[in-house]
């Protein structure tokens, strides 16, 4: 198939044990009144990659943005490593989890190199030590540390600049990593190219990752489980094969494009060129 | 001609020093207070549009006041808080000069800081904030770290326009009693010296521009972290300021203040009172340009020591009269007025300087006309022209009832074009002043005022309250008193009011003392 990256296989098909992320009964509303999250439950292993897949207007980004109390939920609880984070300092939570940001969203009047040191520099992380990191972290997402370091973002690719935006959110060593709809800007070699790198950063590296995205293909090529939302409600979880049986008509529905996608593209591509 | 050899630069210059570091105090100081009052403002208003609408709308309106107005306004608005400080706190200051110009222009200062810094702040990308806050920022890290940098260019244009603002707009205070760069435009005005003019407008414009491109370098040094840059630009302005504060402090030491208004005379006069009080081994200094209903005040309040004013002018705008008395009966009960502000009346200069409706010699004669009541025939198919007060004075109303006069037109001019304008015809008749050197110049005619209704308008030396009993101060300015002819001072007033080296207030006013002394 289109490069499907192989997955850990401890994790491959079942489920979790223990939750790293949890969220139960979550609600948030906003004035309108638009219920945004609507009475979600769900919980995501350590080491997980889940993917949240939907429409605009599903939910999706609202649930990521509870997760690090960018916004405050009405309703449920969210739980981290067994810590509701209604208790925690929302600054520090923040600082712990990494977070992958649409289009990159770098500082453009910083330095890449200052980009990357961010969080580190407000933990109070030493200058020199800072320096070391983000030259293994500029290794790390395979960008060339003298070309790049002192570069200002306005002088980088769409692609180069989500990977400085992945080193960013693994400056600070997290266990979890939040990515708001990161590829979907990029063209199509580029976003290929960086998804995989990415996934196979999670696995070297432990992590455990809650992505948002409307395309499921990327869903189904880059995550071990992958959760529907629509019009706030999650309406479907489970492994790509788990989704494929599934009866809800919008997943179907949704699971069945990529297949459909493949063989009018077959269909209009000449033998000789298919793989 | 050579510019740089005509002594009318060689006196501007002499008096630079002063006037450009007290300009530069004053526009400093006023923009350091704007900007520490607008700045946290517009921090504040940034996430609360009703403060927001209603700052700028305030702003706003400021900015639609004139400058010379606002000045003009803080005045009385600070003598009404000194005389409160007073009576409440025991504490009095002075609401002369520095203090109502600081903040006026600190006000002033206010809209382009304000919507700069709101504009910019509001301009930094939405998901730029967010990303600050995902990383870890607090809020005050997310502004300081990520929102100011990125809106600092277009906060830094409102510093620098408002920079621009406050050096221009502090011109204007001089009839307020602060030295400035405007001293050199405001005399130059009086005295038809456009070369002062001229060297004042230059002044605050290189002053003005030098400024902003401070600001610009450490705008500059701020964006790209250089140090030198913040460092050198603020380095600058620090030294100008410091370098402003020099002449101050040497020039502190002169014992007696001597004020002037805003019109030729005054400045002769002025002159002439410094120069008796140096004479006499007393040292002195004027305060030049000031306001008429600044002066007055100014001397009760004994910022200023000496000035010479008008009896009929005290009589309605301080003492608020309006019957008219006699010459003799109205400087008596002027007397018993201006005791109650315990402003001493040293004595009279001997000559009057009235209002009087002035008109070309010829055609008076051809209309046949002598006094106001011949002219009262003709008033329906002429127009008048006075200064900026004269036609809201109580001796316009006087004169229009006592008369009958409607003229077909009435405009108001700055004093010294009206003779011109008589005299080309541009209007038909003019309200003059008798001791105007320009109506024997133009070949004019006072008319007669055969019912009175103008009244007497003698010159008046007046004391501050503080110098009641100084014998040195009134020995050294006694001979004065009587011996100045409204020939005289026509003369005087004419000489003052060329364009040569000659017709300096100092120059005149020594040509003036040659001719009363013998």
């Amino acid at each position: 198939m289109l490069g499907l990256t192989p997955r850990p296989p401890a994790l491959k098909g079942r489920m979790p044990r223990t939750s790293l992320i949890s969220y139960d009964r979550v609600r948030k509303t906003f004035p309108g009144p638009v219920v945004a999250v609507d009475d979600v439950s769900l919980a995501i292993a350590e080491g997980e990659f889940l993917a949240i897949v939907g429409g605009s207007g599903s939910g999706k980004t609202t649930l990521l943005r509870l997760t690090n109390r960018l916004i405050a939920l009405d309703g449920g609880t969210i739980r981290i490593g067994g810590e509701d984070i209604a208790g925690l300092e929302p600054v520090a939570l923040r600082r712990r989890i990494g977070t992958v940001f649409q289009n990159g969203a770098l500082f453009p009047h910083m330095t890449v190199a200052a980009n990357i040191g961010i969080t580190p520099r407000l933990l109070g992380t030493p200058a020199n030590e800072i320096a070391v990191r983000v030259d293994e972290l500029l290794d790390l997402v395979q960008l060339d540390r003298k070309a790049y370091r002192d570069r200002l973002p306005d002088a980088l690719s769409g692609g180069q600049r989500q990977r400085v935006g992945v080193a960013r959110a693994l400056a600070a060593r997290p266990r979890i990593v939040l990515m708001d709809e990161p590829f979907g800007a990029l063209d199509p070699l580029t976003r290929d190219a960086l998804g995989r790198d990415y996934r196979a950063l999670h696995d070297t590296l432990a992590l455990t990752t809650l992505m948002i995205t409307h395309d499921i293909t990327e869903a189904l090529l880059l995550a071990d489980r992958i959760a529907v939302m629509r019009g706030g409600r999650l309406i479907a979880i489970g492994t790509p094969a788990e989704l494929a049986a599934s009866r809800e008509p919008y997943v179907a529905e949704l699971m069945t494009t990529p297949r459909r996608q493949a063989a009018r593209l077959a269909a209009l591509l000449p033998e000789s060129g298919a793989a | 001609m050579n510019l740089l050899s005509d002594p009318r630069v060689d006196e501007a210059l002499s008096h630079l020093a002063d006037y450009l570091g007290s300009h530069l105090r004053v526009s400093i100081a006023a923009l350091a207070l704007g900007l520490v009052v607008s700045f946290p403002l517009a921090l504040a208003a940034r996430n609360s549009p009703s403060l927001r609408n209603l700052l700028l709308g305030l702003a706003s309106v400021v900015q639609t006041v004139p400058g010379l107005a606002l000045l003009a306004l803080f005045y009385p608005l600070l003598l009404a808080l000194a005389a409160l400080s007073l009576r409440w706190f025991g504490l009095s200051f002075s609401a002369f000069g520095f203090l109502p110009a600081v903040l006026a222009l600190a006000l002033y200062s206010m809209l382009p800081v304000l919507r700069n810094t709101i504009t910019g702040l509001n301009g930094v990308d939405a998901s730029l904030i967010e990303a600050a806050k995902g990383v870890g920022m607090t809020e005050r890290q997310a502004l300081t770290m990520v929102e100011l940098p990125l809106a600092l260019p277009v906060i830094m244009a409102g510093i620098r326009t408002a920079a621009v603002w406050v050096i221009g707009t502090a011109t204007l205070s001089t009839p307020i009693g602060q030295t400035s760069l405007g001293n050199y435009i405001f005399a130059g005005l009086q005295t038809q010296n456009w070369v002062l003019v001229v060297f004042g407008c230059v002044a605050a414009a290189v002053l003005a521009l030098a400024v902003d491109q401070l600001l610009a370098l450490i705008e500059n040094g701020l964006r790209r972290r250089s140090r030198a840059r913040i460092g050198i630009g603020t380095a600058t302005i620090a030294l100008m300021v410091g370098a402003s504060l020099l002449p101050s402090l040497a020039g502190s030491s002169a014992r007696y203040v001597i004020g002037a208004k805003t019109f030729t005379e005054q400045y002769v006069l002025a002159a002439l009172l410094g120069e008796r009080l140096q004479a006499a081994g007393l040292s002195a200094t004027s305060r030049a340009g000031l306001g008429s209903s600044v002066i007055y005040e100014a001397l009760k309040n004994g910022d200023i020591d000496a000035y010479v004013d008008y009896s009929g002018t005290l009589w309605a705008n301080q003492a608020h009269h309006t019957e008219q008395l006699p010459r003799a009966a109205l400087l008596d009960a002027l007397k018993q007025d201006l005791a109650r502000d315990k402003v001493t009346l040293l004595g009279e200069l001997g000559f009057e300087n009235a209002y009087a409706l002035v008109m070309p010699r010829k055609t008076a004669e051809t209309l046949g006309i002598r006094s106001i009541a011949d002219l009262a025939r003709h008033t329906r198919e002429m127009s008048i022209a006075g200064d900026y007060e004269f036609f809201s004075r109580p001796e316009w109303a006087a004169l229009r009832d006592a008369y009958g006069l409607a003229f077909r037109a009435q405009r108001q001019m700055q004093p010294d074009f009206m003779y011109a304008a008589v005299a080309s015809g541009e209007v038909d008749v003019i309200a003059g002043y008798t001791s105007d050197g320009l109506i024997a110049k133009y070949d004019l005619v006072v008319l007669d005022d055969p019912r009175h209704a103008i009244p007497p308008y003698d010159a008046i030396l007046l004391l501050a309250p503080k110098r009641s009993g100084d014998r040195a101060l009134q020995d050294a300015l006694r001979p004065l008193l009587g011996r100045i002819d409204i020939a005289t001072m026509q003369q005087a007033n004419l000489r003052a009011s060329g364009s040569d080296a000659e017709s300096s207030p100092q120059a005149v006013a020594r040509w003036l003392w040659s001719r009363i002394s013998k």
